[in-house]
């Protein structure tokens, strides 16, 4: 939409100190927002510069970093795999905990739920949402592994396992795929909806027959996003997956994450400019590449869903 | 409608109902897990019986001062009896100080055994059990481990005497930092990308920028923190620049380092919040003020701003609760995990709050993981604090606005 006037046509009237302080206060703004390019690039540099000192260290090629099973660095054995896998797994654990739910509560809330519950309800998942990661990260160690061990037995459930982590992950993010799933749900038009009641369909089939597939895109970005906090989290894996690469399917094992491997390594006292060092900045500049290309994704589905109801 | 599809309909709204229903258990379940970890029954166990060191048929709350001056005489080191004695001496401390000194110094209960809220309540008869079968001479205490003593103490070894002390004071200067670096520089990007910035390339890719910023993971930041505050920065991180008197071993994993972390974790959120409430304020506002030939930073500074900036700040204190309960960046930057004195400076060693809960968290001893349920109960209500400040302020600005 285009501005009816053009301010900056008007002010080259004024005096040339008035006009020299808009100049000097719109340069100063413009540095601030330029600010902002800079720390990415900033991240970009620095993960890229330590990850090649990495690389060109000559204990491990790019090829091997990403095809070798093994994550050693004791016995310089660099595969990033195992981490890989552990993360993936988690994430995977929390996205099956995390996307039906978040998807049914969001159609709930959209479709049935009258205005005065959502008012009461919305509240409660932000807070949900709000609770800091280290809190899901106790709570996965301290309630959920106990019990899963209570569940499946106490010698098949480990006392830090993917499986305690993932259902963490799931509840930290089923809040955030909830609001997002019921923020494109809400935007359908009504006038489908209205359409298919008078064609004496019940509420189910409107919602899964022509609400959901009209909104799948903003669903499709809710459940991307959800996917990159997942994969990006942190401290829940710290405390609840457990210490040491292990490449295993089974989720009552023990698995390092990629984060958890950062995690651990960065809160010793760590040497600069050692293989140990090097190698959080390796395994941080993939983690980067992976979050963003979801991101990246995520919003492109959101421009291009807007486009369709606008 | 026949039947199966009534069926199908009303089935499907139950589970529907369930997931809403589940999410809001998760988060019963979870407050209340952390509850029942920070408070129920511990046995003491005194490392010196109080009627052998008194040695008399009465209470050693009933002896005299004197004679408690003579039991710590009796049996503490003389260099520790001086050091009490030099700290205040013991003919200016009252009846009571000098009791407590017993208490703590000679006696020494210590927590042998720790119960959950739920077991204390449900399972009372077997903890007494415990205590006769196993800890005969031991102390049944209902203990809360959330206490006032707990937030004043600073850090210790021994989790019945840590407290939170240092983590407070540490959380709060590096919020104060955050906040310091990404108010301004977030407000002024929004006001830039909203009243300035034509739809030009260059200003399409900042504000994608911003965009994707907020959505990196906070190791992220944490590794950014690392490389270019506390390594490349390290004579301004760690303050060497400005004297060379300054006495630390932070070596840069300052708190200057974390805080200005924390600052560029918290930008993007402070400048999209900021944008969307400067991109609310009304057209014909503005308007009228170029009309009165007001130029573009008067009507930005006299209108756009007092009118946005209730929101504005709606916004930043939901973003420094979010920097507030940052984990993974902190460790990354380099907090430290045992600091038990205060802060001297921003450029001194630090730790936070959320960092003692991961420290505490990951300790094997029972007790640990109580104290650190403590110490999650003040972060939450902490956080809470800081939500409900915001929900006043959002409620504030809709009444002024209508009214």
């Amino acid at each position: 939409m285009k501005t009816a006037i053009d301010i900056d046509l008007f002010q080259k009237d004024l005096s040339t100190n008035l006009q020299k302080r808009e100049f000097l206060i719109k340069g100063i703004l413009y540095s601030f927002a330029v600010i902002s390019i800079a720390v990415t690039l900033g991240i970009v540099y620095i993960l890229g510069k330590e990850a090649f000192l990495f690389f060109s260290g000559g204990e491990v090629s790019i090829i091997e970093f990403f095809t070798s099973g093994e994550w050693q660095p004791v016995i310089k054995k660099f595969g990033i795999l195992p981490l890989l896998n552990s993360t993936l797994l988690t994430s995977f654990i929390a996205m099956v905990a995390a996307g039906p739910m978040g998807l049914f509560a969001a159609i709930y809330l959209s479709e049935y739920a009258s205005d005065k519950f959502k008012s009461k309800i919305k509240p409660m998942l932000e807070i949900l949402a709000g609770i800091p990661t280290i809190v899901y990260g106790y709570f996965a160690l301290t309630f959920i592994t106990p019990f899963l061990k209570n569940i499946f037995g106490y010698e098949v459930v480990d006392v830090y396992n993917t499986a305690s982590a993932g259902i963490a992950i799931g509840i930290l993010i089923f809040p955030m795929i909830a609001s997002m799933s019921e923020d494109a749900l809400s935007g359908v038009p009504s006038g489908i909806k209205q359409a298919a009641y008078g064609l004496g369909a019940t509420k189910l089939e409107v919602s899964i027959g022509i609400v959901v597939p009209s909104a799948v895109s903003g669903i499709m970005a809710a459940f991307i996003i959800g996917l990159s906090r997942a994969v990006g989290e942190t401290m829940i894996v710290a405390l609840a997956a457990g210490a040491g690469s292990n490449f295993t399917f089974n989720p009552f094992r023990a698995a390092e994450t990629m984060t958890g491997y950062i995690a651990r390594i960065s809160g010793g006292d760590i040497g600069y400019d050692t293989v140990d060092y090097n190698s959080i900045f390796a395994i941080g500049i993939f983690l980067f590449i992976i979050t963003l290309i979801l991101n990246i994704i995520s919003q492109k589905i959101v421009q291009r869903y807007r486009e369709i109801y606008d | 409608m026949d039947n199966l599809r009534k069926k199908k309909n009303i089935l499907s709204r139950i589970i529907f109902q369930t997931a809403i229903a589940a999410g809001i258990f998760a988060l019963i379940i979870l407050l209340s897990s952390i509850v029942n970890e920070a408070f129920g029954y511990v046995i003491f166990v005194n490392e010196n019986s109080p009627i052998e060191i008194y040695n008399s048929d009465k209470k050693l709350q009933d002896a005299s001062k004197e004679e408690l001056i003579i039991i710590l005489q009796e049996n503490l080191s003389k260099g520790l009896v001086r050091k009490f004695n030099f700290m205040e001496p013991f003919e200016k401390r009252n009846k009571d100080n000098i009791l407590n000194l017993v208490m703590t110094e000679v006696v020494n209960p210590q927590i042998v055994k720790a119960w959950s809220l739920y077991s204390s309540i449900f399972q009372k008869t077997r903890i007494i059990e415990t205590l006769k079968n196993d800890y005969p001479d031991g102390n049944l205490v209902f203990r809360s481990w959330l206490s006032l003593r707990f937030l004043i103490t600073p850090q210790s070894g021994i989790p019945e005497k840590t407290g939170i002390f240092t983590a407070l004071t540490g959380s709060l200067l590096l919020l104060l930092i955050a906040i310091i670096l990404a108010f301004p520089l977030g407000v002024g990007t929004a006001i830039y990308m909203e009243e300035y910035a034509k739809p030009n390339r260059l200003n399409r890719i900042i504000q994608i920028n911003i965009y994707n910023l907020a959505g990196i993971p906070s190791i992220i930041y944490g590794m950014l923190g690392l490389a270019v505050f506390v390594r490349f920065l390290e004579p301004v991180t760690s303050g060497k620049i400005f004297s060379h008197t300054i006495n630390n071993t932070a070596n840069g994993r300052s708190i200057l380092s974390a805080g200005l972390t924390l600052g560029l974790l918290i930008l993007p959120i402070i400048i999209i919040n900021a944008q969307e409430s400067i991109r609310a304020v009304p057209k014909s506002l503005k308007l009228s003020s170029y009309g009165l030939g007001a130029t573009k930073w008067q009507t930005i500074w006299h209108h756009v701003l007092p009118w946005s900036i209730d929101r504005i700040l709606t916004g930043s204190i939901l973003a420094v609760s979010r920097a507030l309960g940052e984990t993974a960046p902190l460790i990354v930057v380099g907090a430290s995990t045992f600091v038990a004195q205060k802060p001297s400076s921003v450029f001194s060693k630090f730790t936070a709050l959320p960092i003692q809960i991961y420290q505490w968290t990951s300790r094997p001893q029972p007790e640990f993981r109580k104290v650190a349920a403590a110490a999650i109960i003040v972060l939450l209500i902490l956080l809470l604090t800081l939500n409900a400040g915001a929900v006043i302020l959002r409620n504030y600005h809709n009444q002024k606005k209508k009214g």
